[in-house]
């Protein structure tokens, strides 16, 4: 089985923390993961409300890319870690799967751009590539700094498991709580780990959105959380950067430290802070202290 | 029965008649054009359509044509041969032919039905036709068989459906094997306090019948029972029911509690499956006071001398009678019964498959066959309701529809949770005072008493908010639901999401089949809905018989339904099997296999593959022949003959094929 990795715009803009973050960790666990050469938009929000065919068009030349690229291997996956992405271009692969004659139409799209369609290639997202392919013991075994003693809510936002529930729990997804807990973190139990972070109305209707994000930061906050761990761009920069507006807002103290869900794996396994873009986030600090390396999985940080 | 002869008798004169069933196919299908084509097929000498061909003057037109001697087969297009081939056979021996010598086309669920275009539906029925046409010109007279029918009668589950069954058969006098699975007869029903509309006690009404099925001299009561094995047809069935061992012998217990007094499990440690898991009982047990049989059962998964081989065995002691018997082993029954009755019931739905709605995660919240349990005198807690700290309930949310009326669970609505949880809402104000919110998407209460009731509890002022449960979790945002369980739901009748802080919550779980169902139904060869429920032969006039002649459905296990239809339905099933026993006899479809000796070769591969030994070897002539009593018509020979010399009657290879040549010559 072949990986390639498709970035999309926000892991080269705001979450390049992410980037930087989740292939350090798959370089650290010896799982290649080359860019996608070339590769387009996913058509997200804007070209999906606008217009449906073309955003599937433009989903279908990144997979036709993608099968060219893995020349020879008839296994080949996109790891998508922005949500909105995984959402667009997961979609796309199933409506050409359900709807034959869209795939005729987006065939002859892609003809046209000199390409054939590759309706086989997958999209995964890396949660659902680190659980069930490469395994939590292994992620266990790479282990050099234990996270004992931190707590952890997971945030796991809307788009990576609704509409589709390809790889968690819909209703009460799991598998970043399953890698926290490999990890030697302790996780929340909270409600509103799929519960919207605001979305893009943080940029349209500002005070709704920052609303959205205040119900999760101040939940998190009086439930003891040290740090939010999230698995999407957005719910990212809703979350860690509006945090003084919202502060002035309702008259709360909501500094919590956000950070992806990559990069406390980065550290866990002894990664360097750099590496994993911990400079690029607002108020990291108070996670880096936490995670002081430890012998034999016991905690001895702060 | 004879061996038919391998040619037809005679040019074959055959009548079409095409139904229009009213518009249902007239209105799909261009009539004229095609009785025009039916009329210009080989040997057809009368094509006729009629507004309603099954209706009394339609079938005369039949018998007519064949005493006029214009026909001597015939060909029907019309519905499912499940609604009216028998209709039409009949017609046509009435007639005074031979009525196999007719074959009918299905053009209203095959074509009219389902097919949208006329041009393309006319074309589909007039290929349907011409392919009857094709086979019955080569059909042959057949006789059917008479076998009596046994009258005994068996009846599979013990709740209420089953219970009422096998009461109104036995005092008709008719021998009953009532087979149960658990230790004790009652099912559901046993467990509720109080049954809506009518608030009666449930245990008051129910308890004098179970007592009555253990005391009825025609009723073999065989509780901690499985069927697991069903041979044979309508009439004459051959059952296998498998008695498990519960190492307390039925005939010497008297159920005076002594040797469950005397286990040396000093308090109950095992969860007790009657009160739902809420309370706990000893390896050795009687499921509640009213059981039936009043009979102790010990549970060899948590029994001591079954898990260590060390125990002393105080109960065995404790036994004056001796009836506690730690050798006992399963016994294999083996009875002849005429006919089933199936009252397997439903499972109430599992409600952690709502993962949003916490159960299984918080305290407090409970299903609703739980609350029953808890509400009922009998029951864990001797009727009071308290929280998980020990405190009354001042509020409690009621959340309908569960696994319910929603596309991820079961998109059927399960009639009766509307209803229990009106019950349920008001045994708990009556009990806790607490303020009550019933959370309804609609307020579903056809039946007699049933609205009345919905009024009463609306003037008891349970609060109603419509609307269905988004998510139900400890999540509070306001200093005032701190500590509650806090029901989110768009109320939309205000047209808002509401956030409802409660201490308890009430899980309305919906009906679904048993986990079993698609065992059971494949032992009894019936068919199930995609649901799991059994299919009824036809939903409105054959609701309690099944397509396998001479088994019956009754209460839920045929879909969800609340007591008095169970009632209604076990009632209808025993006067159904009632009715087969007083006939006698039945006639068998004569679709049994026979041999073609010309061919034969006399080399045993059928005699091999029959599962009825109804095959044997003639050695002088060195040939196969089939014993017409014994073959049920499976088929298995026909296709296991290398030389084809085996047939089937009303299915031999030129039938068939001559049917596809049918098709295959008109489309
Ligand atoms: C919470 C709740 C409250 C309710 N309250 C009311 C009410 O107040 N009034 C009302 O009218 N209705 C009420 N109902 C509906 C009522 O429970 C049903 O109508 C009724 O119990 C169905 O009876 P039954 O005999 O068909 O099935 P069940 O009661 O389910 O009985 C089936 C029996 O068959 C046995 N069985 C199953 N499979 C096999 C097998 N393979 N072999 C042998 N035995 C087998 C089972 O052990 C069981 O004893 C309520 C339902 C629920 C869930």
């Amino acid at each position: 089985m072949k990986y390639l990795y498709y970035p999309g715009c926000s892991l080269k803009s705001t979450g390049r923390a992410y980037e930087e973050s989740m292939l350090a960790v798959f370089g650290a666990l010896d799982i290649p993961l080359p860019e996608l050469h070339d590769w387009n938009c996913c058509g997200a929000t804007a070209y999906m409300a606008i217009s449906e065919l073309k955003a599937f068009a433009l989903c279908a030349r990144n997979f036709s890319l993608a099968a060219e690229q893995a020349k020879g291997d008839p296994d080949v996956s996109l790891v998508v870690p922005c949500a909105a992405c995984y959402l667009g271009l997961n979609k796309a692969y199933r409506y050409m799967h359900e709807h034959p004659d869209l795939k005729g139409t987006i065939d002859k799209a892609l003809q046209s751009a000199g390409l054939g369609l590759a309706d086989g290639v997958r999209v995964r997202h890396p949660l659902d590539v680190i659980v069930n392919d490469i395994g939590l013991d292994k992620i266990s075994s790479k282990v050099t700094s234990s996270l004992a003693g931190m707590k952890v809510a997971c945030y796991y936002g809307c788009q990576i498991i609704r509409p589709y529930a390809d790889f968690d729990d819909q209703q009460n997804p799991t598998t970043m709580n399953r890698i926290m807990h490999a990890l030697g973190a302790k996780t929340l139990d909270w409600p509103l780990k799929t519960r919207c972070c605001g979305g893009s109305l943080t940029g349209t209707i500002e005070d709704v959105g920052t609303r959205l994000s205040y119900i999760l930061l101040r939940e998190a906050k009086l439930r003891g959380a040290d740090v939010i761990v999230t698995a999407c761009p957005l719910c990212q920069f809703n979350l860690e950067c509006y945090q003084t507006t919202i502060g002035r807002m309702y008259h709360d103290r909501v500094d919590i430290p956000v950070v992806y869900f990559t990069q406390l794996m980065g550290m866990a396994m002894g990664l360097d802070a750099k590496a994993l873009g911990l400079q690029r986030l607002i108020s990291p600090r108070p996670v880096i202290k936490e995670a002081v390396p430890v012998q034999g999985g016991q905690h001895v940080g702060a | 029965m004879s061996v038919p002869e391998n040619r037809t008798n005679g040019t074959p004169k055959i009548g079409v008649y095409i139904c229009h069933c009213g518009i249902n196919i007239a209105n799909k299908v261009n009539i004229k054009e095609t009785v025009d084509f039916a009329a210009k097929l080989p040997y057809v000498t009368v094509a006729k359509e009629y507004k309603f061909m099954c209706s009394d003057p339609g079938q005369e037109l039949i018998q007519q044509d064949i005493r006029a001697g214009l026909i001597d087969r015939v060909v029907v297009a019309s519905c499912s041969p499940l609604m009216h081939e028998a209709t039409f056979r009949n017609a046509t021996g009435e007639g005074g032919a031979n009525p196999f010598m007719f074959q009918m086309a299905n053009i209203r669920e095959h074509v009219s039905w389902v097919t949208f275009d006329k041009d393309a539906a006319t074309v589909k029925a007039k290929a349907l036709i011409a392919a009857a046409v094709h086979r019955v010109s080569l059909h042959r007279p057949l006789e059917q068989t008479r076998v009596p029918v046994h009258p005994d009668v068996l009846v599979v589950g013990g709740g209420i459906a089953g219970i009422h069954a096998s009461l109104t058969l036995a005092n008709a006098g008719k021998k009953v094997y009532l087979v149960e699975r658990e230790p004790t007869i009652g099912g559901h029903m046993a467990k509720f306090d109080k049954t809506f509309p009518t608030l009666d006690c449930s245990a008051c009404i129910l308890t004098p019948k179970m007592s009555a099925v253990r005391a009825h001299p025609n009723i073999t009561l065989w509780t901690y029972s499985e069927v697991v094995g069903v041979e044979g047809f309508v009439g004459n069935f051959k059952v296998k029911v498998r008695r498990k061992p519960r190492y307390v012998d039925e005939d010497l217990c008297v159920g005076c509690l002594e040797c469950i007094e005397a286990c040396i499990f000093k308090k109950g440690k095992f969860p007790d499956e009657f009160n739902q898991g809420l309370s706990q009982r000893k390896p050795i047990y009687i499921p509640f006071p009213q059981a039936t049989p009043l009979v102790a059962v010990i549970d060899p998964e948590t029994c001591a001398h079954f898990k260590t081989g060390k125990c002393k065995k105080p109960c065995a002691d404790a036994c004056q009678p001796g009836a506690v018997k730690f050798d006992q082993t399963e016994e294999i029954k083996e009875v002849a019964v005429g006919s089933v009755i199936l009252a397997t019931g439903f499972k109430a739905f599992d409600a952690a498959r709502v993962g949003r709605y916490g159960y299984g995660k918080y305290p407090n919240i409970y299903t609703s066959l739980e609350i029953e349990r808890l509400v009922n005198a009998a029951g864990p807690t001797g009727g009071e309701l308290k929280m998980a700290d020990g405190r009354k309930p001042k509020s409690v949310g009621i959340v309908h529809c569960v696994g319910s009326r929603d596309n991820n669970t079961n998109a059927y609505c399960s009639r009766v949770c509307c209803m229990y949880s009106l019950k349920l809402a008001h045994l708990i104000k009556e009990r806790t005072e607490a303020e009550v919110y019933n959370f309804y998407i609609d307020m579903r209460t056809p039946g007699k008493g049933y609205e009345e009731f919905y009024e009463r509890l609306l003037k008891e002022n349970v609060h109603f908010i419509r609307g269905r449960v988004a998510e139900i979790n400890d999540w509070a945002m306001i200093d005032e639901e701190k500590g509650h369980l806090i029901i989110r739901v768009e109320d939309t009748l205000i047209g808002r999401v509401r956030r409802v802080p409660v201490d308890m919550v009430v899980l309305s779980v919906g009906l679904e089949a048993q986990p079993d169902a698609d065992a059971v139904r494949r032992l009894f060869n019936i068919s199930c809905s995609h649901e799991g429920w059994f299919l009824e032969r036809h939903p409105k006039l054959a609701p309690v018989s099944t397509f396998t002649e001479g088994i019956f459905l009754a209460g839920a296990c045929q879909g969800p339904k609340d007591i008095p239809d169970c009632v209604a339905q076990a009632g209808a099933a025993a006067a159904e099997a009632l009715a087969l026993i007083d006939k006698g006899s039945v006639e068998l479809e004569p679709n049994t296999a026979f041999v073609n000796e010309e061919v034969c070769a006399g080399c045993h591969t059928c005699l091999n593959v029959c599962p009825y030994g109804a095959i044997s070897y003639i050695k002088e002539i060195n040939k196969a022949r089939v014993n017409g009593a014994l073959c049920k018509g499976c088929g298995t020979c026909v296709a296991a003959c290398p030389s084809g010399a085996l047939q089937q009657n009303l299915f031999t290879d030129e039938q068939i094929m001559n049917e596809i040549k049918g098709v295959m010559n008109h489309v």
